[in-house]
This record gives structure tokens, sequence and C-alpha cells, in this order.
């Protein structure tokens, strides 16, 4: 009994000494639940560069389903965060990384960014299934999904960064992986300056929005976006307040395609499907409206905040709905639908500002409600066009044409795409039984407070125009490519259903689309209502922001103007071919795509010009160029900072060996200058080379000998290598002026490194930094001091020195070896 | 072009062995006494260039069949990627260690991860110096 007691005794002392010292498991344990959020950003990025080996092993199962696990998994893994978010609760968990600067790896989860999230995942697991079917294996598989991958990261990115810096280089790798999968089919034409237009505008906008950034950095002095949220108040009347605004928005107008920078998303249609149906109008052109709403806390306050962003949105929904009318491709009609969709979005965002402006203290739960209903439309935008976009795919897929023209008469042929088709179509046009009534209505609230407020009265009168020509180009999608004759002769294949893994995620969609119809408020209550109180954290302390989403309000203004939007709508598809010559009123030069390729053009011409001028494609031309920014940066340095001090009574006496080696490499470089041959001119460049590393050796410095010794081998061999290429050696310049301009800057450069050399002795720029490397033993296990600094002390140097040596000689080679071979054509125009 | 370079090759042939011994030293005996991955590299590099000069470019292409643009890619990977080692343990990027172990024969030696930066420094300078002069050599 005795023995056994003492041993229970022992062990239970040995295991809390096992405890006690793996303690800090527990605490990584702790660290890994809150990393999750960040990894959720890294998974992505890492699976994008794991892509290129899945390919050979695997050639009988489509890549597709390998990348479709991970949306899957991170999809699954943030539902479950859904009760702590509906709880109020947010996580943020931070990875220093230059905490110098204030820039850190912060990810922060509420429900503004879980929402969106959601659908990047949701979505993004949607689309890859849809895209396994949509692209044969004969597609290059490994670039689409390594992109799409690399979008999903960045974008995940740029939802839950918190800190401003990081966000800005997640923002602009979603426009880098847009641009890449727009031009995924880059020997079209039309692919390569889709992506280019893309590109252009938004990383323009991106810039602007960097800019914006640092201004707000440079009044709150925090990176990050929760800092400068709550330190607004103290920054407000900072005359950079609103610079930074304006700056902020164009970064989100352009990513967002708003009028006039919309021009982008139509020509982006000539992404594959898939891509077009995630980035282009479920995800990426959402990216802006997350901006303004993440940033409305920080600038709603301002009435230039709401007039600018209600009024562009209001524009952009007229305008994208006014021309999707005339469009005749399905796909273009559903890029000009997205932006006026994303016009209609943000123009809520800009009404729910008003719930922070000091003028509408009173209403102020009101109007915050109109973010509700953006949020609200922005879940139902992406179920509804992500559906309507794969039905394009499918009928583009199957029949190989989505002109309208062409196309007619499929419903008994493909009866549950038109299904599909009819759900989207009529939820986007704001009908019940679909979520997009529901958000459609709100929508009208919105406006109509905004013009009861007495704000103005065009408010909801372009609202609700601009609905109708909503209810009309929808109606133009199902009817004229559904309904009508069938055009057999007109078609590439004959119609036929699609197969049912590729009709799989339309109708997942579809049903989300009827399912949130029903029961709105679950994803009210639990993710909208969240995400509201992030956007008003000021009004959520106070009041209930909830919102209950009702089916029935009884015969009240909002329904009058749907019943209205209907009549309208049908009058006017009925109508279509009398009044389509309004369009004509617009000349396609006016247009802002001509005003955009004539930006273009000029642009190429002033550049080439500017270039022209100093690329003479003269070696020596360029030689002159960096010998005298030498002279004038260094020199200009060493006078700016009154270094030139010469204290030379401390120097160690020079010997008659070095006098000797000294005059040596005189005469060989006078001698350059009067040699024949260049063969006599190389060997005495070497002469110089070899003099040096006998200094080196005189000096006492082993390391760099070596190094002198083999570089001038090496390079000396190089030359003789490249001897044969060479031109004849004869003089080329004729120019009078030449030979003075070069003895001039010769004369410059060696007076300038001889006084730095004389200079560096009276150490007046820098403090010594010698201590450090005396201690080499000490602080980095090395005595050669020399390999301890380079290696140790500036690692960071030499790898970076490494990097370039790669890229230096991949460059030579590329440029011997990569050459268009006599006959080969280019990758130009299919 | 055929050249009577009897002497060069038979030179050559010891001499490579020299100049590849003196590599390997350099590159181990860098930490403490003259050398290290920049040196060693480019003394390796040089006896390839001596092989290319002495023998002709297809028969060394046989005998030693490397891809140097990979090794220079390999090397400039190595390097960047002990850099990480640091953050793995919560240094530093490109933070190095050191230790000293009782080797039989050695006597007390120094271990450090510099060696594995070096050596990427090292492969990066072979590769790239031989993928440079051979690119150029071979455009004839």
């Amino acid at each position: 009994m005795n023995g056994e007691s003492i041993h229970d005794n022992r062990t239970a002392h040995l295991l809390l000494q096992f405890i006690e010292n793996n303690s800090f498991i527990y605490i990584e344990m702790e660290d890994l639940i809150l990393l999750t959020i960040n990894l959720v950003i890294i998974i992505p990025l890492l699976a994008a560069a794991l892509v290129p080996f899945l390919h050979k092993k695997n050639s009988k199962i489509h890549i597709g389903w390998f990348v479709f696990l991970i949306p899957l998994t991170l999809f699954i893994l943030l539902l479950r965060y859904i009760p702590r978010i509906a709880n109020g609760e947010t996580l943020a968990y931070t990875v220093e990384w230059i905490p110098t600067y204030h820039i850190n790896f912060t990810a922060y989860l509420d429900g503004l960014s879980l929402i969106f999230a959601l659908l990047i995942t949701g979505i993004g697991a949607l689309v890859t299934i849809y895209s396994i079917y949509y692209l044969s294996s004969k597609e290059n598989l490994i670039h689409f999904y390594t992109y799409l991958l690399l979008f999903m990261g960045a974008m995940l990115g740029v939802v839950f960064s918190d800190n401003m810096m990081v966000l800005y280089v997640f923002w602009e790798l979603t426009s880098i992986s847009s641009f890449l999968l727009i031009a995924f089919w880059y020997h079209r034409k039309q692919s390569r300056d889709g992506a280019q237009k893309s590109l252009l505008i938004t990383v323009t906008g991106g810039i602007a929005m960097l800019v914006g950034f640092i201004m707000l950095y440079y009044m709150s002095g925090t990176m990050s976006v929760r800092g400068v949220i709550s330190a607004v108040l103290s920054f407000q009347e900072n005359p950079l307040f609103i610079p930074a605004m304006c700056l902020i928005l164009l970064g989100a107008f352009t990513k967002s395609a708003q009028f006039p920078f919309h021009i982008w998303l139509p020509t982006a249609m000539e992404a594959p499907t898939p891509v077009s149906a995630y980035l282009h109008s479920a995800t990426m052109v959402k990216a802006g409206i997350y901006l303004v709403a993440r940033f409305t806390p920080v600038f709603g306050g301002e009435d230039t905040w709401f007039w600018l962003v209600t009024s562009v949105g209001l524009i952009t929904l007229f305008w994208g709905s006014f021309t999707a009318v005339r469009q005749t491709d399905l796909k273009a009609l559903l890029a000009y639908s997205t932006v006026s969709q994303l016009g209609m979005i943000m123009s809520m965002f800009g009404i729910s500002s008003l719930a922070l402006n000091s003028g509408f203290r009173a209403e102020s739960v009101l109007f915050s409600q109109a973010a509700f209903a953006a949020l609200f439309h922005l879940v139902n935008h992406s179920t509804f066009k992500g559906a309507l976009f794969m039905v394009v795919g499918i009928v583009d897929h199957e029949l190989g044409t989505r002109d309208i023209r062409r196309l007619g008469g499929l419903a008994t042929l493909m009866p549950i795409t038109f299904t599909i088709a009819i759900v989207g179509a009529f939820s986007m046009a704001g009908l019940p039984p679909f979520n997009g009534f529901l958000s459609k209505e709100m929508f009208f609230t919105a406006v109509l407070n905004a013009g009861n407020a007495g704000l103005s009265s065009a408010i909801p009168v372009v609202a609700w125009v601009a609905s109708i020509f909503t209810f009309v180009y929808s109606m133009i999608f199902v009817f004229k490519t559904f309904l009508g004759t069938y055009k057999a002769e007109k078609l590439e294949h004959p119609a036929h259903e699609a197969p049912y893994g590729m009709l799989f995620s339309p109708i997942v969609l579809g049903s989300l689309v009827v399912l949130i119809f029903i029961f709105p408020n679950g994803l009210g209550e639990n993710l909208l209502s969240p995400a509201l109180a992030g956007i008003f954290p000021s009004l959520a302390a106070g009041e209930n922001l909830g919102v209950h989403i009702a089916l029935w309000h009884g015969f009240n203004t909002e329904l009058m103007m749907t019943i209205g939007v209907v009549l309208g709508g049908i009058l006017l598809y009925m109508t279509i071919r009398y009044w389509k010559n309004i369009y004509r009123l617009f000349p396609e030069h006016w247009s802002f795509n001509t005003l955009y390729g004539n930006i273009l053009e000029q642009l190429e011409v002033v550049s080439r010009k500017i270039t022209d001028f100093y690329m003479t494609g003269y070696l020596r031309d360029y030689m002159v160029y960096i010998y005298l920014f030498f002279i004038l940066a260094v020199g200009g340095m060493v006078v700016f900072t009154q270094s030139y001090e010469l204290e030379i009574a401390e120097n160690a006496p020079i010997s008659e060996f070095e006098w000797v080696v000294a005059i040596v490499m005189i005469i060989a470089a006078l001698s350059i200058l009067f040699a024949k041959s260049r063969l006599s001119a190389i060997l005495l460049n070497s002469v110089l080379g070899y003099g040096v590393a006998i200094f080196f050796v005189l000096f006492r410095a082993p390391d760099l000998a070596l190094t002198q010794t083999v570089v001038e081998t090496v390079t000396t061999v190089l030359f003789l290598v490249a001897y044969y290429f060479l031109p004849e050696w004869k003089k080329e310049d004729t120019r009078s002026w030449s030979d003075k301009v070069n003895l001039a800057v010769s004369i410059g450069v060696g007076v300038i490194f001889t006084i730095i050399a004389l200079a560096v002795q009276n150490g007046k720029l820098f403090s010594s930094i010698s201590s450090y490397f005396e201690n080499s033993y000490e602080l980095a296990g090395g005595k050669n001091i020399v390999n301890t600094i380079l290696g140790d002390f500036r690692a960071f140097d030499t790898m970076l020195e490494v990097v370039v040596l790669l890229i230096a000689g991949i460059g030579v080679y590329t440029l011997i070896k990569v050459k268009a071979r006599k006959g080969d054509t280019t990758l130009e125009d299919e | 072009m055929r050249t009577n370079n009897v002497i060069l090759r038979t030179v050559s042939r010891i001499v490579i062995i020299i100049i590849l011994t003196l590599a390997v030293y350099l590159f181990l005996a860098g930490h403490h006494a003259p050398g290290g991955g920049f040196i060693g590299g480019l003394v390796l590099a040089s006896a390839f260039v001596l092989l290319f000069i002495a023998v002709d470019m297809e028969t060394v292409r046989k005998a030693v069949p490397i891809d140097f643009k990979l090794v220079a890619a390999l090397g400039a990977f190595i390097s960047v990627a002990t850099g990480f080692g640091g953050v793995m343990f919560g240094e530093p990027f490109l933070n190095q260690v050191f230790g000293y172990v009782e080797l039989p024969f050695f006597g007390e030696t120094e271990l450090t991860t510099v060696t594995i930066f070096e050596a990427g420094v090292a492969l990066a300078v072979v590769g790239v110096v031989v993928t440079i002069i051979l690119s150029i050599a071979e455009d004839v």
C-alpha cells in the first residue's frame, strides 16, 4: 500500500513537472487558434505555389478537384465563426512584420469582413466546381488555378487586413491576379487589351489609395484601420483630411467600376466565364464597396463623402442599366448590369453615411439601415449574378455563341438552365419571390428617406428610372435568349442541356436566391447586423441597429414604386424598337472608351519621344549618364555635408613597393588611351585589376586580394569570349565635343573618388561601426571579419546581391539564348 | 577551331584538381580564415572556365551534365530560404546561429548556419558565372 502511494505521488509529480515544462504548448495552441484568420489568407497563396506540382502525377483527375478543397475547407472554417460574430465578438491577431514602420500582419475578423470572406470562399468553391466542367484539360489549367488561388488569397487579405499597408499590397495583388485571369487566353488581342485596361485603371486608383493611406497615417500616426477609426476625432480638421478621402474613394471607385471608370469591366469579360462570375461580379469588384464600408466610420460624417459616394453611385446605377439594355452580347449585358448594381450598393452606402452626419442626428438609425440594405443586396447580388453568369457560360459553352441576335427558343431544350435564368433575372429585376425583391424594396426605402430628408428629390427619381431599365434588361436576358424562335442555323452546336456538374453551382446559387427570400432574417441577424455594428461603432453602442426584414410591408410607397417599375418596364420592353435610336445620340467618339484609347496612345507617343531623346543606343552615352549622376549625387553629398576636410597627417607613409605598383598602374592606365588594338586594351585593363589585387596584399587584406584576383581572371576570360562578337576597334563618335565631355567626366569621377577615399579618414559623416566587427568572434562566432560582415552582420545585403546576381545571369541568358528564330510567328492576334 | 593546346590540356588536368580543392578549402575555411562562399564559388567557377578553355565545350557538357541555370536558382533559393530559418524560431529574418562541437580528429569545431547561407551564395555564383560564359561562348 505504502509503496504504491509513493509511486502515485511520484507519477503525479512527474506529470506536474511535465505540464510545467510544456506549458508553452498550450500558449502556442491558443496563439494558433487566433492565428487562424492569418492562415486563412496564407493558405490559398501557399496552395497557389503548390498547384504547378500537382499536374503530372494525377493527369486523370481534373486539377480543379484538388483546388476545390481549399475554398471549401476555408468556407467551413469561417462558417464556424458565425456564432461568435453574431454575439458581437471580433477577433484580431497580429504577427509583427516591420514594427519600426508600424507595418504588421494584422488579421481582423468582424461581421463586415466575415460576409466578404464567406462570399469569397463560398462562391470560390462553387466557381471552382463550375470551372472543372467549363475548362477542358487541354487548357493551361495550372496557370488558371494558380491565378485563381492567388486571387483568393489576395482578396481574403484585402478584407481581413487591418493594416493599411498590408491591405494595399493585397489590393494590388487582386488587380494583378485579375489581370492574369482576364488575359488567360492571351493569344487573343481583345483579352490582352481587356487585361491591360483593367490593370491600368485599377492600379491607378490603387496608387491614389496608397497616397490616401499615407496621408491618413501622417495624420493619425497609426497604420491600423481600427486605430484610424478610433482616432478620427483628433484629426478631422486637418487640411489633408478631404484630399485623403478623395484619394481613397478614387481607389474604391476604380476597383468597383464606378462611373466613369466603369469602362474596364465590360472589356474584362474576355476572361473565361468562371472568372467573370467570380472576380468581376461576386468578389473583386466589391472590394471598392468593402473599402467604402470600412472607411465610413472615418469619413462618413463629411458632407463631401455623402455627395460623392451617393451621386457617383446613382450615376453609375443609371448609366449601367441604361447601357445594358443596348448590349447584344449576353456577357456585356451582365457586365453593365454589374456596373449598375455596384452603383446601387455604392449609393446606399452613401446614404447610410448620413447616420454619422451631424446635420441628421435625429434620423441616424434610420439612415444607418441603408447600409444594412446595401450589405443585404451585396450578398443577394453575388447569388443571382453568379448564377446568371454561369447560365451565360453554359449557353456559350454548349452553343458556341452568346450573341442575343443568334439565340432564342432555348427554353424547351435547356429547361434547367432556363429555370435558373428566370430565378436570377427576376431577382435582379426586383420581383418576388426572390431575394432581389427584398433588397430592392429596402433600397427604395433608403432613397425615399434621403429624398424626404430634404436633400434632393432627384435621388429617388433617378433610382426609380434606373430600376425600370434594370427590369428591361433582365427581361431581355431571359426572353430573347430562351423564348422566341430557335435559330439552329446560327449556332455552332445544336442546343442541349449542360452536364449536371456544370449545372450544380448555378442550381445552388439559384436555390439560395429563393431561400434567402424565405428566410432573410437568418442572414440578417447573424451576419448583416454584426457588420452594421462594425460600420457604425458609435451608434451601435447606444442603439440596437438590428433590422428585421419583412416580406410584406403593406401597400406603401416602396411597393407602389416596384409596381411602377414592372409596368413601366413592360411598356419599355414592348416598345423597345421605337425608342432604341436614343442610343445613337451618344456617338462613339465621345465615349469614355475613346478617351481611354486616346490617352493610352498619347502616353505611348510621349514616352517614346522622351525615351528616344536619351536612349541613343551607344553604351558610352549611358556611361556618361551614370558617371554624371555619380558626380552630382556623391559630389553634391560631399559638398552638402562639408566632409572634404582632408586629414592626411595621420595616414601611414607610402612604401617603395606601393610607389612601384602605383606607377605601373598609372602607366598602364595612360597607355589604354593610346592602345592600337582591343586585345592590348583588355590586357592593359587587367594590369590595373591585378595592381589593385597587389595593393590588397600589401595592405594585408587577403580576402579582398583573393576575390579581386579571381574576379579579374574570370572577367578577362569573359572579355576574351565576347571578343569574337565585338565590332571593329575604331573611334565611332565623331562629335567634336564628346572628347571634352568625356575628359571632364573622367576627371570629375577621379577627383570625387580621391576625395571620398581621403575623407573617410575624418569619420565625420557616420559614426564608426568598427567596434561591431572587432567583436565578430563573440557576436558571430567567426574570426574572419570580412566573412562575418558578409554572412552575419550584413547578410541581408548579401542575400539581395545573390538575388541580383541571379537576375543578371538570367538576363544575360535570355538576351542571348531566347530570341525569335527565323520563320517563327509572333503570338499576335489569332 | 583546331589549335594545338597539348600543354594547356596536360597542365589543366592537374591544376583543376588543385583549384577544386582550393575552392572547397576556401569555402569551408571562410568563417575564420580568408575565404567564404563568394570566393569559393568564384574559384569553383574559374575551374569550370579553365575546363572549357582546355577541352572543347561539347566534351565538358557530356562529362558534367549540369544545368548551371538551375544551380544558380538553387543557390539563390537556399540563401533566401535560410533567412526564414530564423523566423521559424521567432528570431529576426536571416538570424544566424553558431555553436561549438567536439569532433573526433578535428577537435573543437564551429558549426554555424552561416555555412548553409554561404553554400547558397557559392552555388549562385558558380551557376551565374558559368551560365553567362557558356551562353556567350555557345552563341558563335
